[in-house]
Order: structure tokens, then sequence, then C-alpha cells
């Protein structure tokens, strides 16, 4: 929080703020000290909070024309393409929509992976972010089963089945999920009172985020402390606000290509067939960015192991600030992490790629390694680097390295700083 | 302090405590089996099929509980091989008379005991079904042979009302 008291010029302006002091949270969010070397990667947390308004929007407009019943939904939603003034483009942002945020947050997450965001003192920011990506997982999977095609169908079908894995309530779990024997309209109801519930309690855990973030303030790419405000700071307006504008324009970019040039490219074609509790398409698959996931589930024989397996790879991120034990937060100045960093980011692709191919023969191989080696690097490979790995001399501050100071004394400095 | 004074306090707490406690269950209850099945869907609980029209090597898929049940008139041959299969060779071992009462009809519930999709008619490589969406080979039985699926295909509760006819639920 800013450490210089405020005081609104105009009378008015004193007045209301000490009733209610808006005017000081706002003079907060503009003059926050910001590290001035954040680089674009710094961006997606802005261009995040633009997707969820995105959707929130969007998805309040759509729900005006959608009708949440079995027989009723899928033929509510190409009224929706075809009948309703401008439907196909609301619909279209909604659904890439999704992809984009996803994109985004998966960009967010690896940003903090490789400069070390998630350690000390910002854990719980961490946590809080890791609550936000399930949520959106959540949101977006029963998102999905609203227009009730094929896919939405056999997916909802094949994802609540997972709860039946549980040893003795299983069955009972699933059927209270469904609201009956099978996937059927109280399914549907209940999907779509949650899927415009979550993102409101996205938006609140969004404030707690950008709260807890303001505590310590942001990390930057060097990873140290950095004195606020100082000359390694810059305020968050005009300098952020420009850069991240910036960067959000350019990411509009791209959600505008898929909206207006391949609208229907990241779904299925199986969605646009009614859903038919009788027939199964031939081949099932989630959404491209849940297919790591998917990947770990299938890679896994048993039933009740591979649903453990699942929910573990995406737990595991929770306790990762005690996983790792190194006290340097940048992959900058540790060279050993930054090759496992790529290595992992490499692992993720393999495992999304296997996720959307049939699980046997080689793929599911291939599955099976990437599964392997996703835990071992959070389990084996995170724990011992801290001990185990030779860190480069880490700065002062973000302006030594630039204005001057030889190598010498920053590695005594960096040193001192070690022993301490 | 003594702890003789606060026990008359302790009490009280705990039996505040207790009480609250069952008033939020008591509250939270209703709010949670309000999403259990509710009387209109359990009172679909059975249909009547009328499998006059089925001729041996041939199956009808009807719909009950919004769930897929497959009736098979099974030809001879088809008896014969499930029959014959041993025990030991089975995932999860279930006699074919504990799973036909009258061999020549097979009646199961069409899911997938994986994860839910609904199994392909003579396919895969026992003669029984085959489910496409994670490949679980079931025979002439609907006993899994080969695949992640953990257990056979389910028999539901039924019944022939008469020579014609089969309820099931």
């Amino acid at each position: 929080m800013s450490d210089h008291e405020y005081t609104p010029k105009s009378n008015f302006g004193k007045w209301f703020n000490d009733r209610l002091p808006l005017l000081t949270l706002a003079n907060h969010l503009t003059d926050y000290p910001t590290p001035k070397n954040l680089n674009y990667w710094w961006t997606f947390g802005g261009i995040l909070t633009f997707c969820l308004i995105t959707q929130i929007v969007t998805g309040l407009v759509l729900a005006m024309h959608y009708i949440a019943h079995a027989d009723m939904a899928f033929d509510s939603v190409e009224h929706i393409m075809r009948d309703v003034n401008y439907g196909w483009l609301i619909r279209y942002i909604h659904a890439n929509g999704a992809s984009m945020f996803f994109l985004a947050v998966y960009i967010h997450i690896f940003r903090s992976l490789f400069y070390g965001s998630y350690k000390a003192p910002r854990e719980i920011i961490w946590i809080i972010g890791i609550i936000i990506y399930l949520l959106m997982m959540a949101a977006a999977f029963m998102g999905y089963v609203l227009p009730w095609g094929q896919m939405s169908f056999w997916g909802a079908t094949v994802i609540t089945n997972l709860f039946s894995a549980i040893p003795f309530v299983g069955e009972g779990i699933v059927t209270w999920l469904w609201g009956g024997y099978s996937v059927d309209n109280p399914t549907l109801t209940r999907f779509f009172t949650l899927h415009y519930l979550i993102p409101f309690l996205i938006l609140g855990l969004v404030v707690l985020h950008i709260w807890a973030l303001h505590v310590p303030g942001n990390n930057n790419p060097v990873g140290i402390d950095v004195k606020k405000p100082s000359k390694d700071t810059v305020p968050f307006h005009p300098y952020i606000v420009i850069k991240d504008g910036f960067a959000l324009l350019m990411f509009m970019i791209v959600f505008a290509f898929f909206v207006f040039y391949s609208p229907n490219i990241l779904g299925h074609a199986d969605n646009y067939i009614e859903a038919d509790p009788l027939v199964t398409p031939a081949h099932i698959v989630p959404e491209w960015y849940l297919l790591p996931f998917y990947a770990i589930l299938r890679s896994v024989p048993d039933k009740l192991l591979g649903v453990v397996a699942m929910l573990s790879a995406i737990f595991i991120l929770a306790a990762l600030p005690w996983l790792d034990t190194s006290k340097i937060r940048s992959a900058v100045f540790r060279p050993l992490y930054r090759q496992f960093y790529w290595i992992l980011v490499a692992d993720v692709l393999i495992l999304g790629y296997v996720g959307a191919m049939p699980a046997e023969g080689l793929y599911l191989l291939i599955a099976r390694v990437a599964t392997a080696y996703y835990f071992l690097h959070f389990l084996v490979v995170l724990p011992l680097l801290g001990y185990k790995e030779k860190t480069l001399p880490i700065p002062l501050s973000i302006t030594e390295p630039v204005l001057g100071g030889s190598p010498n004394l920053a590695t005594a400095k960096n040193d001192e700083r070690l022993n301490k | 302090m003594s702890e003789k004074k606060t026990n008359r306090r302790d009490f009280l707490f705990t039996a505040t405590y207790a009480v609250g406690a069952v008033g939020v269950g008591a509250v939270v209850w209703p709010m949670i089996d309000q999403m259990n099945p509710d009387a209109s869907v359990k009172a679909l609980a059975s249909t009547e099929v009328d499998v006059s029209s089925l001729n041996p090597g041939k199956t009808i898929t009807v719909l009950w509980r919004g769930k897929p049940v497959f009736i098979r008139r099974r030809t001879q041959e088809e008896i014969a091989e499930a029959k014959s299969v041993k025990l030991e060779d089975l995932k999860d071992p279930q006699k074919d008379e504990d799973r036909a009462k009258d061999p020549e009809w097979l009646v199961m519930l069409g899911v997938c005991t994986h994860l839910g999709c609904v199994p392909l008619d003579q396919k895969g490589d026992y003669n029984g079904w085959f489910c496409p969406c994670h490949g679980s080979h079931y025979d002439t039985s609907g006993r899994i042979r080969k695949g992640p699926a953990p257990t056979n295909m389910e028999i539901p509760k039924y019944e022939f009302v008469n020579a014609n006819t089969i309820k099931i639920g």
C-alpha cells in the first residue's frame, strides 16, 4: 500500500473521501510503484482482466436468448446464431473468448514459473491464482455443456463419471451431480446456474489476487526485492497502463483473428449435432486447454488412480512455493532451473498433443513417460535443485547492472546477501 | 483462573455450538438433497418393451432412465461362445447364466463401465461390444475382456411380463 498520505484537492473530494476513501484507493492504484524493468510477459494480468470482463458481458447477453432446457437448448443456440441480431458475433466472442482466456492464463502461469513469482512473500497470490484457474476449468467445462450438442453431452457424461471412481460413495455422488440416472435436463439447468455464478466468484478472487499483489508489490524479471518507491520503480500510471494497453491491443488482434476468420477451429464439429443419449461420438476429446490433464488421466490404466493422478497434477501446483527450495526467484540467475523449465514447457505441450490422440500404442507410451516426468519435475527436480544448483550472482538493484558497479563488486555484494 | 470457574460457561458454549451445528445441518441438508433425483425422475423408473418383432442375432436399444438398454436376442453360437469362456479368463468373473436368465435374451445397460460411453454392437475382438471412447472390448455376454473398463456391463432389474414384453426396472 502507498506509504504517503493522500489528500484530495477539492473540498467535495475531501468531504467524500473522509466518509468513503475511494479516492485514496484510486490514488494508490495510479501511483502504485511498479518495477521499471517489467517485460511484456507481465502484461497478461491486465489481459486476463479484459478476458474475464469480456466473458461476463457476452455471457450476460447470451443468457438473454439462451434457454436452459434439454429440449430447447440446442435450438436456442442455433436461434442465437441465425436470428438474434449480432448473435453469431456475441456467441463466437464468448466461445473463442474461453480459449483466449486459457491461452492468456497459461502464459501468465508459465511467467510465474520462470521468474519464481510464486515464492515468498507471494505464496497467497499464487494459491488464489490456482483457485481461480480451477474455477476457470469448472466454468469452461459447464459452459461447453450448455449448447447441448453431442460433445457437450458426452463430455459431461465422461467428466461427471470421473467421480464414480471414488470408492463406495462414487455412484451416489454421480447420481447427485446429475439429478437423475444419466446426464439430462436437471444436469443442464444446474450447470447453467453454476456457469453463471462462477465468473462472479472469479471476479471476487481477482480482487483478492490484486490486493495480495499490492502488499509486497510486483515481482520482476531480475527477481529481487526492490525498494518502493525508488529509482527502481515507476508509477503504475501512465507507464504500466500504456504498456498493458499496447499488449492488450496486440492480444485483441489474435482474438479477433479467431472470431472473424476461424471461429470454429478450436471447437469440435460433433457439437453441431444435437445431443443423443443413444450414440457416442467416435472420438471424445475435451477442449484444447484441458488436454494435458486428459492425457494424464488416460495414461494411468486404473480408473481411480487415473483420476487421482489428474487431480494431483493440478493440486501439486498449489504446493509449488514449498516444493521449490531455491532462494533465488528468477530463472535468469538459475542456469540449471532454466533448462528444466523449458523441458517442463515441452513436457506439457507433448501431454497436450497426446491428449488429443487416441490412447493406444506409441501415443500411450509417450503419455506415460510425459506424465511421469511432470511429477518428477515438481516432486524431485525442484526440491533438489535448491540445494545442488550453483546460481549466478544477483544484482543489488535493478539499476545497478545498467548504471555501473563492477561485476566483482556485484559478486561480493551478492555473497554478502546470500550469507545473511 | 481455576478450571471450576470456567466449567459452567464451557458447558454453555459447547451446548450452543452443538445446537448451532444441528441447526446449520438441518438447513444445509435440503439445499444438498434438492440436487438428488426428484419425484418426476424417479416416477419414470420402469419401462415396458415389446420384443415380439426381434429376431435372433438382432439388438434393440431402448431408453431407460435416460440410459440406453441393449436387448439382444442371441444366436445359438453366441450363447455357446459365452458359456464356453473360462471364469479365470475374465477380469470381472461372472457366469453367463447369472447374466442372462433366459440364455436367448441378454438385457443389459448399454453403458461402458469405464466413463459411461455407449459401446458399439457386434464390434471388437470378442464378437460382442466395443467402446469407441477408450477401447474397452466386451464379449457376447457383455463381460469386459480387454481395455480400461473395470467391470462387466450392468444387468438392470427386468422381467418378462408375458412372452412378448420385457419390463425393465
